[in-house]
């Protein structure tokens, strides 16, 4: 697997390159992409079993030494994310052919989504610091054409405020990146733990703070997550599906990285309290809302916060349950925008005072919206309970009380929100002016939403093997310096 | 790093912050522009002291680190490419409603333009 790492950006940025030269025909391009995805889907599978049994996995660019080159690293953590990002690019793709919107047979959609896939793909492997950044550019852009794609007046409006706030978080990461450079003199992940652990307290402080800065409000985490709710709802539900999904995830995989891995303990209580917040005004903004699209998108503020917590926590055991939990929210969040999306192509609308007795129409999409969001909400038979008992009894363990009261009301409200879903758009008698049991949608939105599901119950089904890989992930991140500087959590 | 430089990325970085807090979108550019060129200023300057030439100074002690001058030309191509989608961003804006305003989030304006807020909040169903 030597050498290969660096497909995993270069196929879907040449598969990119393929559908420009396809504008005209929609039928390749779907080809195209189905195709790329689905390959890199297969060979990230096949890496993890590799990183597993032989090892963490390198490759640097034009044979530089790994120092100053172009550096791909696939470690446990790295093939999980790509693994479960993959699947879920893959699936959602389908989903979009299956749909046929307006946006997806625009001869810019394809491109655009394979630019994404590249840069989330690219985040994952980064080796450097600035290769982090110039990967998650490539995401971001992709993610800038993707939300505007249609250009009316909403995603115009919703999607400057996207950029705008993106845009200046870049800025704040590269300034990050200049710092980081001038006070360590590399950019290597590899080497950044122990040359950060020996600069003096304050710097070290700085950067982890302008770091935590730019990578949470990627992460939207609580002062900066106010872009979100706003832009994502604005997209078509495929775009909006892998947006909820993924690309948060990946700011909450680079603050877990840089926070456990660069600055154990640093910003402990920090953390705590940003996680907390995240969690409470994530949850009441969701309640406050009227429709689907903006009850999810304030879902996963309130989501990420639990993330957030675990990592404030620190230790293998926190690492484990937070790595359980990014792989259990990535197919939950997306199977809710998928069903959310199937609604609107039966019903035209995602407002709640406008949707009504969908359960009776289709027991089975019911049943496809109730699984994941009793699982995000947390209840015992789904992968969500072991997600949150995780987080929980580590806090329990420490000592931190408070945010395990914080995280136990979160996920009640967390039920209550989803429930004004389920009694506002599926309970209740249809509306007599609707044709019982006529649904609209592709049988490929429906098989497509059905897959992402079936993963949610998988994760419940294998939590065992999956957290125990969990911990293997974790025990990878144990902060280097920890030994020598004596700060490892309890 | 001299003075000047360090006073130059000052600068550029509280003009380029003053218009980004701007609500037009052609200041919030220009912004982004100027905050761009403060950070690119900032990462030559990581480079330590500058001497000579990185790859022609072949031999020599005094050798400029090459690093950062890569990472600046990475940094100057994506700056290109974000200020050309953010003008075209406001062109689009302008042909829609004439301005290019940056406007508020959905429920603001609702909040905002809804008196009786009080009585009946969350109880849209």
């Amino acid at each position: 697997m030597t050498g290969g790492l660096a497909l995993f950006v270069a196929a879907p940025l040449a598969g990119t390159a393929l559908c420009y030269v396809f504008a005209r025909n929609t039928a390749l391009q779907r080809a195209v992409a189905v195709t790329v995805t689905l390959g890199v889907t297969v060979a990230s599978v096949a890496l993890l079993v590799h990183v597993d049994t032989v090892g963490p996995v390198t490759t640097s660019m034009g044979g530089w030494p790994d120092a100053i080159s172009i550096t791909f690293v696939a470690d446990r953590l790295a093939a999980l994310m790509l693994v479960v990002g993959n699947v879920m690019m893959f699936a959602v793709l389908v989903y979009a052919i299956g749909q046929g919107a307006r946006d997806e047979r625009s001869p810019w959609y394809a491109p655009a989504y394979l630019a994404l896939v590249a840069g989330v793909s690219g985040a994952f492997l980064a080796g450097d610091l600035f290769n982090l950044f110039v990967c998650f550019e490539i995401l971001l852009m992709a993610s800038y054409v993707l939300l505007t794609l249609e250009g009316n007046d909403d995603q115009i409006r919703s999607g400057t405020t996207y950029v705008v706030l993106n845009v200046v978080e870049s800025l704040v990461l590269v300034t990050g990146v200049a710092l980081v450079f001038a006070t360590t003199g590399t950019l290597s992940m590899a080497e950044l733990p122990d040359r950060l652990a020996a600069l003096p307290d304050g710097v070290a402080l700085g950067l982890s703070l302008l770091l935590l800065i730019a990578f949470g409000l990627k992460a939207a985490v609580f002062p900066l997550f106010s872009w979100l709710p706003d832009s994502y709802p604005a997209a078509p539900s495929p775009v909006s599906a892998v947006f909820a999904g993924l690309l948060t995830k990946v700011g909450v995989y680079a603050i877990l990285r840089t926070q456990t891995q660069w600055f154990p303990d640093t910003n402990r209580t920090l953390l705590l309290v940003v996680a907390a917040a995240t969690m409470v005004v994530g949850v009441l903004g969701a309640i406050a809302q009227a429709d689907i699209k903006r009850i999810l998108s304030f879902h996963i503020v309130s989501q990420i916060g639990y993330m957030i917590a675990g990592i404030a926590l620190g230790g293998v055991a926190a690492v484990a349950a937070v790595v359980f939990y990014v792989v259990h929210h990535i197919p939950v969040k997306t199977s809710l925008f998928l069903v959310d999306g199937v609604v609107e192509q039966d019903e035209g609308t995602s407002q709640l005072d406008r949707l009504s007795g969908l359960a009776r129409r289709s027991g089975l999409l019911a049943v496809l919206f109730l699984v994941p969001a009793l699982s995000l909400a947390g209840l015992p038979p789904f992968s969500g309970f072991v997600g949150k008992l995780g987080i929980v009894t580590v806090g329990l363990d420490q000592g931190e009380w408070w945010i395990v009261a914080v995280a136990l009301t979160v996920s009640i409200l967390t039920l209550v929100s989803m429930m004004k879903i389920w009694t506002g758009a599926f309970w209740g008698a249809a509306p007599e002016r609707q044709r019982v049991g006529v649904l609209r949608h592709h049988p490929l939105m429906a098989a497509v939403t059905w897959f992402v599901v079936a993963l949610t119950i998988g994760v419940a089904l294998f939590a065992g093997p999956i957290y125990s890989f969990a911990e293997r992930t974790a025990d990878d991140l144990r902060p280097g310096p920890a030994a020598t500087t004596g700060t490892g959590a309890p | 790093m001299s003075l000047v430089q360090a006073g130059l990325i000052a600068v550029l970085f509280s003009v380029g912050t003053f218009l980004v807090l701007h609500r037009s979108l052609t200041r919030i550019i220009l912004g982004v522009g100027l905050l761009g060129n403060g950070v690119n200023l900032l990462i030559l300057t990581s480079g330590s002291v500058p001497g000579d030439v990185p790859i022609l100074g072949e031999g020599g002690t005094e050798l400029t680190d090459p690093v950062p001058q890569a990472l600046v030309l990475t940094a100057i191509v994506i700056g290109l490419a974000i200020v050309a989608f953010l003008l075209s961003v406001a062109y689009r804006s302008w042909t829609i409603d004439g301005n290019d305003v940056v406007e508020d989030d959905i429920s603001d304006r609702r909040i905002a333009a809804d008196p009786g807020v009080d009585e009946d909040f969350g109880e849209e169903t």
